[in-house]
């Protein structure tokens, strides 16, 4: 019992940071119907950028409150994060735009091997460890001498994921660019007969995505303390699966995907075996590719001839 | 006259540039710009390289600049030429003569290069170039199968790359059969992992085929990683029995391939062995494809790449086209597993990651799904290219000792399939030739093609 509330709380960290991944890959796929390869890249590069924030208000300025320096990395990932996405969207997938479907595909493989190498060339091949950024937990029980924990990460990541998807919740919802979004996923064509700049909106999809993902990077950072230029991967992967079970193209199926699957992974971890862990996520990927491909809440693909 | 007017515009190409170094210096500030790296106390510190993050923005913007001034104007004017009707006759000449002349070039290229670098200096060109780019051609041609014919996109390739090369190994290293014994058995095992692996993805198309494959392909890594007992996991298997011309080995002893034939010792016979090896299996590959494109499986797979549905209601049985095409696509990746377990002497799970995969992948879909010879030079261009890279020991004089052209590998590879993507979506082989045609054969541009569903 202990051991399970333990691993609940786990999950759902990690579960946190692979929904604000998925959000990504979904919204992409709803709008222009491609899996973003890169995405999972994409994620690693913030926790970089995140890393180079925390260095450069912490050792550089000099910046004591920890509050205060998260909440700075969390605006400078987001902000630089967003660039690096448009900026790829701009180049690598735009003129692919109309192309047959395995361009954009082939072009977002490319992509996720140009990142994360260039990273290592930029960054050093090292795993780069910061010192812990917040340390201290609550003691939630204590039974037959195994204390249940919620560190003050894991609050934090509660926290700022929450908030963070009431935002985005509201942006998608209630703006005009959330209408223009799901405008497009519906018709492109129809979409701009009636006034709406797709070229704008479906890059807007990519630098909201980048952010999501920033956060997740950062989150990432501050809970694991260490990123590697190759860390962009296995989590790009479950991410995409927490996408697929979810239903790909449903919002809320992406964040609820992910918790499933952070939840999936610590529980696999704890009761069953940790090397394979991630055979737990990749079989998920694949049964439920194959009995659900519609995911628990998407739209049902027909056939059309 | 518009044209002219919008060649001569250089505050509007200066704008530009001027707003594309920007973006570069934004997007190149932190991991450029900033470094980390950890000092003598083990603790994490920023060192600047503001000179490289000026150069790098310097050159972007004025990248920009000679393409808004140079190459678009001339883009321009090229798009407004008429395309000529018929195209220019030396184009057929080589169209027709390409084939025998490719052929008998690599025939003749261990000889060639023993020719122009002595016995000593061959042994580099002939393994690193010949041997791995003929390894990558075989594994292009055996996917092509499955994706360039039969359309099904799948991400997991290395999975019977890695079945072939640890059937071998396993195998010859408990039971003592030899490379010609294990070879067809190591191509059945990976065709039966290929219709295992092939059964639950039928229902599959596109984009999620791959996903899964590529699921499948991981697992299979990450079983053979944790395995221990069986593949002694990260270690690998080392010490695998190397192949022997008809039961004589390449060693220096007396019964070895130098002294049976009265030639003194040199390591580059095996060198010269093997690349013939995998020449003829590579040959092998290609003749099967191109023989099975006209029998009705082949003829069932092309329709199936073109429409599933289409193909089901003619009565044509997708399940089983589907999975012979992963079978024959797996048999020929486990041939190339089992000839890579044998010319290595040692496998380990590193050698079968997912970036094996999506460098195959890439080659195919560079070359033109389809394409046997677009994929052949997607091949030697990707491969020989990264491994050229190697060789770039004069950069070290330009930008100092500490430059590592290796490094820079992966980076350009993968910067290249998003550059040939652009340039060429459909692959630099373009057209093709229908297997099956009436009264004459003529070639079609693929864009004329619908891709199919799967």
């Amino acid at each position: 019992m202990e051991v399970f509330l333990q691993q609940l709380i786990n999950g759902i960290t990690l579960g946190s940071i692979y929904g604000l991944i998925a959000i990504g890959y979904t919204m992409v796929f709803g709008i222009i119907g491609m899996v973003n390869f890169a995405h999972g890249d994409v994620f690693m590069v913030s926790a970089f950028i995140a890393l180079i924030a925390f260095l450069i208000l912490t050792t550089w300025l000099g910046i004591s409150s920890i509050a205060l320096a998260l909440f700075i990395v969390l605006i400078v990932a987001m902000l630089f994060t967003s660039l690096v996405n448009w900026v790829i969207e701009r180049l690598a997938y735009r003129p692919l735009r109309g192309s047959f479907r395995l361009a954009p595909l082939i072009s977002a493989i490319g992509m996720s091997i140009f990142l994360s190498n260039f990273v290592q060339v930029a960054q050093g091949p090292r795993n780069k460890s910061t010192p812990p950024m917040v340390q201290g937990e609550f003691v939630i029980f204590t039974q037959n001498d195994y204390a249940v924990t919620l560190s003050f990460k894991q609050l934090i990541i509660w926290g700022v994921t929450a908030v963070l998807l009431a935002c985005f919740w509201y942006l998608v919802a209630k703006t005009r660019l959330g209408r223009a979004q799901r405008a497009c996923e519906q018709d492109q064509k129809m979409a701009a007969l009636v006034g709406v700049d797709v070229d704008r909106t479906i890059s807007m999809t990519f630098v909201i995505a980048a952010a999501l993902a920033a956060v997740a990077g950062t989150m990432y950072l501050m809970y694991y303390g260490v990123v590697s230029f190759s860390d962009g991967f296995v989590p790009g992967v479950k991410a995409f699966t927490a996408a697929v079970l979810g239903g790909i193209g449903s919002l809320p199926g992406a964040v609820i995907g992910g918790l499933l699957i952070g939840l999936i992974e610590t529980m696999w971890s704890a009761y069953f075996s940790i090397d394979y862990k991630d055979v737990a996520a990749f079989s998920v990927l694949a049964i439920t590719l194959i009995f659900l491909p519609q995911g628990l809440f998407g739209r049902p693909d027909v056939e059309k001839v | 006259m518009a044209v002219e007017g919008q060649r001569l515009d250089l505050p509007r190409a200066l704008r530009e540039a001027g707003v594309t170094a920007l973006i570069a210096f934004g997007l190149f500030l932190p991991l450029i710009g900033l470094q980390t790296v950890t000092d003598i106390r083990n603790d994490l510190i920023l060192e600047t390289r503001w000179l490289l993050l000026f150069a790098i923005t310097a050159i972007v913007g004025a990248g920009r600049l000679a393409f808004s001034l140079g190459f678009e104007p001339w883009f321009r004017q090229r798009t407004l030429r008429p395309v000529a009707a018929t195209p220019p006759a030396w184009r057929g000449l080589v169209a027709k003569w390409f084939v025998p002349f490719a052929i008998g070039f690599v025939i003749a290229y261990p000889p060639i290069v023993i020719a122009l670098n002595g016995f000593g200096g061959s042994v580099k060109w002939i393994d690193n170039f010949g041997i791995q780019i003929l390894i990558y051609v075989m594994l292009g041609w055996g996917l092509n199968i499955v994706v360039g014919l039969a359309g099904l996109l799948d991400l997991g390739y290395v999975a019977f790359y890695a079945v072939g090369a640890y059937s071998y190994a396993l195998l010859a290293k408990s039971f003592g059969f030899s490379f010609w014994i294990l070879l067809p058995m190591a191509g059945t095992l990976a065709s039966f992992w290929g219709i295992l692996l092939g059964f639950p993805v039928l229902r599959l198309r596109g984009d999620y085929l791959a996903i899964v494959t590529l699921a499948f392909g991981e697992i299979i890594r990450i079983v053979i990683i944790n395995w221990v007992d069986l593949t002694s996991g990260y270690a690998g298997i080392s010490g695998i029995p190397r192949p022997t011309f008809f039961g004589i080995p390449f060693n220096a002893n007396d019964d070895g391939f130098a002294a049976v034939f009265g030639l003194e010792f040199s390591p580059l016979y095996r060198v010269i062995f093997l690349y013939y090896l995998i020449l003829a299996l590579a040959l092998l590959t290609a003749f099967v494809t191109v023989r099975l494109r006209r029998l009705p499986v082949g003829r069932a797979w092309e329709a199936l790449r073109e429409d599933e549905i289409a193909c089901r209601s003619l009565g044509i049985n997708t399940t089983n086209t589907k999975l012979t095409a992963f079978a024959m696509g797996a048999m020929f990746a486990g041939f190339a597993g089992s000839f890579f377990a044998a010319r290595q002497g040692f496998i380990s799970p590193e050698s079968f990651t997912f970036l094996e995969s999506a460098t195959i992948l890439s080659i195919v879909v560079l070359g033109g799904m389809g394409s046997q010879i677009g994929v052949a030079i997607a091949a030697i261009v990707m491969i020989g290219g990264t491994e050229i890279m190697r060789e770039l020991d004069f950069l070290k004089q330009i930008f100092g000792p500490t430059f590592d052209p290796t490094q820079y590998r992966m980076l350009l590879f993968g910067f290249a399939m998003v550059l040939i993507m652009i340039w060429r979506p459909r692959g630099l082989i373009a057209t093709r030739t229908p297997s099956v045609f009436l009264k004459e054969r003529k070639s079609i541009s693929v864009d004329l093609v619908k891709e199919g569903h799967g």
